[in-house]
Parts: C-alpha cells; sequence; structure tokens
C-alpha cells in the first residue's frame, strides 16, 4: 500500500514552506491516485472475489426469497421469507441439523484429542520424524471421494472388510449403513482419518515455538512428562486449539461429501430414514435432486448463519476464558 | 457420412443420466449451450414436457408428423407430448419388463426353472411372493441366498401395472391415491417386512457386488438391465440366468426406462439434426440397437421384425428375450407420467428399505414415504 506514497514526515516538511499554496486536493483523492499501481496490483484479487464469492453470496440469499426451480432460476415467485419459515418447520431439516451435530461431535472431539496426542509425540526426538510427519499429512492428500468410496467399500453390509473381520473374530456382522448410530459413527470415522493429520501438523508446529526453557523450570520443579503437556503445553498452544476448533466446526457444518458418497448408490436423503443426512447433503438434495433452487438457497443462508452463530460463541467462550486467567 | 458429406457428427457419452440432466436444466436456464440433439430419459421427459417444450423442435407439427407417430407405440409418443400436442422428442429405445431369475438356484432349491412353467406358478405378484416364501422355507438353496434383490424391484415394477403410477392424468403426483402405488406397496412391503429380499440398494456397490456373489435369485428386469446383469455377470456365467414374464403380465405389462432424442429449436443445425433423429429412431435402426445392444425397440414394427421377435439370448440361457419383452411392450398402457417419478420412487423404495433394514412398521415407513415425497415436490 506504500508503494509511491509520499512518507507522511515528507508532507508535514513540504507544507509550513508554502503557506499561500492552493488548499490541496482531498487527502483521499490524492491517496487514491498516488496509490494507483497498489490498487492495480490487488485488482485481480477483488475482481475474482466479487465474481466468484460476493457476488453467489448476495445472489444466494436473492435467489432464498423465491420460489424456483433449476431450470429457471430467474423466472421464480417472489415470496419472501416462506422459505425460512418453511425451513424451520421442516422436520428434514432439524434431522439435518440434529445429525450435522452429532456427526460433528463424533468426528471433530477425538480427531483433535488424536491430534494433540500425534503432536506430543512426534515432538520428541524419534528416529524418521519426517518420515512420520509425512505418512500423517497423506490422507488430507487424498480425495475426499476416492476416500470415501474406499471407507464405504470397508464398511459394507455384506462383503466389506470391516464385517469380515468382525466375523473372523466372532462377533456380529453390522449393518454399518442402516443404522444411525453405526452410520454417522463410519463417516466420523472418515472425517478423522483425513483431517487428524493435518492438525497433528498444526499444533506440532505451535509446540516448536513454546520456549524450552518452560519444559526446564517445569522438569526443576518436578513435573512429570504429562504434567508438562498438561500445564506448559496445553496453554502455551491455546490459541491454535481454538483455531482448529474453529476451523474443524465450519468443516463440520459443511460436511457433505462423505454423505453423499457413502450411500453408494448417488442417492441424496442420506440413508433409508435420513440417518446420516447432514446440512450440506440436504441443501444438495433440494437444489440438485428435487431442483428447488430457493429452498437450497435457503439452507445455504442457514448454514452460514449457524457458522457464525459457532464461531461467535467459541470467540465469547475464548474471550471469557482469557479473563478469567487474568 | 457418406450420404451426408456435409454433416460431421459429434457425440458426448454420458454415464449417468442425473448429472446429464442438471446440466441440461442449467442450460435450459440460461438458453445456451445446447446441443444440437439432446438425449431425454424418462426421468425427467415429463419435466421437458411440461417445462421445456418450447425449447425444442415439435415433431408432431412436421410435414410427417403422422408417419413418425406410427412408428412409435402410443404411449411412448404420447409420454412425450405436451397437453396441447407438441412432441419434444423422437423415442429410442423403451423398458419393457420381464422376471429375471437364476435357474440353478431355482434349481438347488427345489424349484421349477421352466420360464413357461415359472410364468404361471407367478401369474400374480401374491403367487410371486409364495414362491418366494417357498424359496426362503427351502433347506437346499444357496446359503446366504435372497429370492430376490431388493423390496424396490417389486415395487419399481409393479407401481405401472396399476391404472396410475404416480401421477394423475394431468402429470400431478398423486402417490397417496393411486392403484399402481397401492397395490405395488402391498407386495413390496410384505416382501420386506418377511425378509424375502436381500434388501440390497439398487445401483449401490453392495448391489452391484452381490450380482457375481450370487445373493438373489429373481430380479425384475426391463430390458436395458440385461446388458447390465451380463457385464456384472461376465460372459463365463453364461446360461445361469434365464428371463420369465414378470408376475401380473397377463393382465397388465410395465414399461421403466427408456429415452427419446430431442432437437433444440436454438440449435445451429436444426434441419441437419431433425434429420438425423428421425434416422436414429427409425424401426430399422431400432432393430438393430436391439439386436446388438438389447435395448428393446420403442417402435411396434421393429417390436415385430422377425430378426427382433425371433431374437434369443444365449447369456440368459437361450431365452426368447425378443418375444419376451415384445409381449410385455405391446401390452403396456400409456401410464400418466410427471416431473417428480424419480423423486417419488426413490422416496417409496427407501422406504422399503428401512422396512427391511431396521423393522420399521409398513404404515410408518409409508407415512416416512409420503413425506419425503411431499417435501420432493416442495410445496
Amino acid at each position: 500500500m506504500t508503494i509511491a506514497s509520499q512518507s507522511p514526515a515528507e508532507a508535514l516538511v513540504a507544507a509550513p514552506l508554502r503557506p499561500a499554496a492552493p488548499p490541496p486536493p482531498p487527502r483521499r483523492r490524492r491517496r487514491l491516485s498516488q496509490n494507483r499501481w497498489g490498487y492495480a496490483y490487488v485488482a485481480p484479487f477483488f475482481l475474482v472475489f466479487g465474481a466468484f464469492s460476493l457476488y453467489p453470496f448476495l445472489y444466494t440469499a436473492w435467489v432464498s426469497l423465491h420460489r424456483t426451480s433449476l431450470s429457471d432460476i430467474d423466472g421464480g415467485t417472489f415470496v419472501g421469507l416462506e422459505n425460512y419459515r418453511n425451513l424451520l418447520q421442516s422436520e428434514f431439516f432439524w434431522n439435518a441439523a440434529r445429525n450435522t451435530l452429532t456427526i460433528g461431535v463424533l468426528a471433530t472431539v477425538p480427531q483433535l484429542c488424536m491430534a494433540l496426542g500425534l503432536a506430543h509425540l512426534l515432538n520428541y526426538k524419534l528416529r524418521g520424524r519426517t518420515f512420520f510427519r509425512t505418512v500423517m499429512l497423506m490422507p488430507y492428500a487424498t480425495s475426499i471421494a476416492a476416500a470415501t468410496l474406499v471407507f464405504a467399500q470397508l464398511f459394507g453390509r455384506d462383503y466389506g472388510l470391516i464385517n469380515t473381520a468382525l466375523e473372523a473374530v466372532g462377533l456380529e456382522r453390522i449393518d454399518w449403513e442402516s443404522g444411525t448410530w453405526s452410520s454417522q459413527f463410519a463417516i466420523a470415522v472418515i472425517v478423522t482419518w483425513r483431517w487428524t493429520g493435518y492438525n497433528a501438523l498444526i499444533y506440532l508446529a505451535a509446540m516448536q515455538s513454546i520456549p524450552g526453557e518452560l519444559y526446564e523450570a517445569a522438569e526443576i520443579d518436578g513435573a512429570s512428562r504429562w504434567k508438562q503437556f498438561l500445564h506448559v503445553t496445553i496453554p502455551s498452544l491455546r490459541p491454535t486449539i481454538v483455531f482448529t476448533i474453529v476451523v474443524s466446526t465450519i468443516g463440520a457444518v459443511q460436511l457433505f461429501g462423505e454423505p453423499l458418497l457413502f450411500a453408494g448408490n448417488g442417492t441424496t436423503s442420506g440413508g433409508s430414514s435420513g440417518q446420516y443426512q447432514t446440512l450440506g447433503l440436504l441443501m444438495y438434495q433440494q437444489g440438485w435432486s428435487n431442483f428447488h433452487i430457493g429452498q437450497a438457497a435457503t439452507t445455504a443462508w442457514a448454514m452460514f448463519m449457524i457458522i457464525l452463530l459457532v464461531v461467535g460463541l467459541n470467540a465469547v467462550v475464548g474471550r471469557l476464558r482469557a479473563r478469567a486467567d487474568r | 457420412m457418406e450420404l451426408h458429406p456435409n454433416v460431421t457428427i459429434k457425440q458426448n457419452t454420458v454415464a449417468q443420466s442425473a448429472p446429464y440432466y442438471k446440466s441440461l436444466q442449467t442450460r435450459l436456464a440460461a438458453g445456451s449451450g445446447l446441443d444440437d440433439i439432446q438425449g431425454l430419459e424418462i426421468g425427467f421427459i415429463a419435466d421437458v414436457v411440461a417445462n421445456h417444450a418450447d425449447a425444442f423442435v415439435d415433431f408432431g407439427a412436421e410435414e410427417n408428423a403422422e408417419e413418425l407417430e406410427a412408428n412409435f407405440y402410443d404411449w411412448k409418443w404420447g409420454q412425450a407430448s405436451s397437453q396441447d400436442g407438441k412432441v419434444v422428442g423422437l423415442g429410442t429405445d423403451a423398458g419393457p419388463e420381464a422376471m429375471c431369475f437364476r435357474k440353478d438356484m431355482f434349481e438347488a432349491a427345489g424349484l421349477p426353472t421352466d420360464r413357461a412353467e415359472l410364468g404361471e406358478l407367478w401369474s400374480t405378484w401374491d403367487e410371486y411372493l409364495e414362491v418366494a416364501r417357498r424359496y426362503e422355507a427351502s433347506p437346499t438353496k444357496p446359503a446366504d441366498s435372497a429370492f430376490v434383490d431388493s423390496p424396490a424391484s417389486i415395487f419399481s415394477a409393479s407401481v405401472y401395472q396399476g391404472e396410475t403410477a404416480y401421477n394423475d392424468e394431468d402429470g400431478n403426483p398423486i402417490p397417496e391415491e393411486s392403484d399402481g402405488v397401492e397395490s405395488a406397496w402391498g407386495y413390496a412391503s410384505q416382501a420386506a417386512a418377511e425378509g424375502l429380499t436381500a434388501n440390497l440398494s439398487q445401483f449401490g456397490d453392495e448391489w452391484v457386488a452381490a450380482f457375481p456373489n450370487d445373493a438373489f435369485a429373481t430380479i425384475a428386469c426391463p430390458a436395458w438391465m440385461l446388458g447390465y446383469i451380463k457385464s456384472q455377470m461376465g460372459e463365463d456365467r453364461a446360461g445361469v440366468w434365464d428371463v420369465a414374464p414378470l408376475p401380473g403380465s397377463s393382465e397388465s405389462a410395465a414399461n421403466w426406462g427408456g429415452a427419446w432424442l430431442g432437437v433444440p429449436s436454438s440449435g445451429k443445425n436444426v434441419e441437419a439434426a431433425k434429420d438425423l433423429v428421425e434416422w436414429l429412431t427409425a424401426p430399422e435402426q431400432q432393430v438393430k440397437l436391439f439386436t446388438r445392444t438389447g435395448h428393446f425397440p420403442s417402435s411396434p414394427q421393429a417390436a415385430e421384425d422377425p430378426a427382433v421377435v425371433g431374437h434369443v439370448d444365449e447369456f440368459f440361457s437361450g431365452a426368447p428375450t425378443g418375444e419376451i419383452f415384445g409381449k410385455s411392450a405391446a401390452a403396456i398402457k400409456r401410464t400418466p407420467i410427471g416431473p417428480y417419478d424419480t423423486q417419488i420412487q426413490e422416496a417409496f423404495t427407501t422406504a422399503l428399505t428401512d422396512i427391511a433394514s431396521s423393522g420399521t412398521k409398513p404404515d410408518d415407513a409409508f407415512e416416512d414415504a409420503i413425506k419425503a415425497t411431499q417435501q420432493a415436490i416442495g410445496g
């Protein structure tokens, strides 16, 4: 932003020398013209952002006020907030919201705990540390579709590897897909598998910036490794943990690819009784299976509100904690 | 093309109907990006007829319209016609239904294996369920096998045997009042509740894997399903499957599937496209389509062609598929179709799955299906 701009000091020195000069053009305009290259350089980002983020965002809000179909998006009738009212009264919405919450908790909590543990282990001086760190990030580099297709087969009722293994050790086969908890567990496993390594790496990076003296001091005080982890590592990681919780929460609210592909036959109902339909999947079903684009836009906005709410709550809780600590 | 030196045909291959339809819809909405010829599948032809008839060339208004109409079964022509008589496309294949069965598994279970005899034995769906109970009770049936792949198999076939399926005459969804839905639900929910099915979800991974693993002994099969079964089983398993008439077919036949070719009127080469569509859907070409790929003609002239009538399928134990499907196709009534048939069918078949997998009471499952239907139609 400082390209081609006068430094404030220069401006101050220059001004008193010519008191009779005509008043300078308004500061804002001069800034604009003097910084034009800066604006030119950032313009492409904002153009792309406008075309592919801001415009769709506002257009989605506009569409959500209409009753309209996919093949005639601009020809809908304006219905005001009716879509929102219907959504709040729809048991499909509440079912999806509940599933999103339970799958989110099932996937996020163990995931972050495991990531923290893994990061702690990898922070020790281990032989082949780089190898482990790379391997850990591999699931993250796998496409959701590929991973889910493989997991869906592993969790298959008749020919799945997991059921074969269960049977081999004398347990009963589980119809993973048709049960509520079993299907949500299976989807949570896919999410956990994919994101644990990613979060572990973030934790690891933060851990490495914790000064070693803290640990030394703790050791002198006679703290065990576990106590060190609890009283040195975790408090130092708090901002990072908050960050990962926020990012995981957003991911959990938007969960879509896993439940869609887990069904295995392209249906969007999220199981025979909607037992693993998430908000993202509901939105897709409304828009692209049932072609009610207005409803889908409404659900999209509801998801956005939920994310804002959850992230806001997170911030408030974080601030209260910080104040309590002071 | 020797006869049309100026014409080059570029063909796109589509794997699945659903994503194709989505892109077709967005292109119709945008009014651009349409190809000179667009395939129209039974799952969405009703929507195109009701909402986008103006975007397509009206074959009913062509000079040779009467001639063209005579090329097709009246129900096939009718499904592509709007209320004011516009015809958005010409028919390619049709999906007359039969019942495919595993000869070897029937034999093991002590059931008859002669296709004509079976046709008699299950002349109604109630009798078919009786045969299913006999199969399930048989101590010698192949272990871990079920009589039929899914309740959906029974439902999707029998629903079109009613006077109405999902819609009234005007194409408005009436699943609660339809006689086809009522009777189909009765048969399919019985089968689901009694555990006569393998309870697979059709076209899912496990369903696909179930074919070579001999997990079920029958499946309601539209003509196009035969090619599918063949590719799942592999050529070396020829002779284990056979084809018998569909239960209830003496009273009423059923059609599942089929497609049309339409010409968007905004296209660049409308005249050439019309010529090509007329040629592609003419009876002679439909005969070849059946004898080569197994897609059954939507033209009675083609269906009555000796090459079709006399066609036997070696993979299916030499079943006279041309004759079986021909009889079925000739008996199909014009059941009104609507824009939400795919979604409604999915609502009912998932509810049936729920009966079989979670023990939901059929009445409750029916309620669920109706709710899902209402959500799909979206008041």
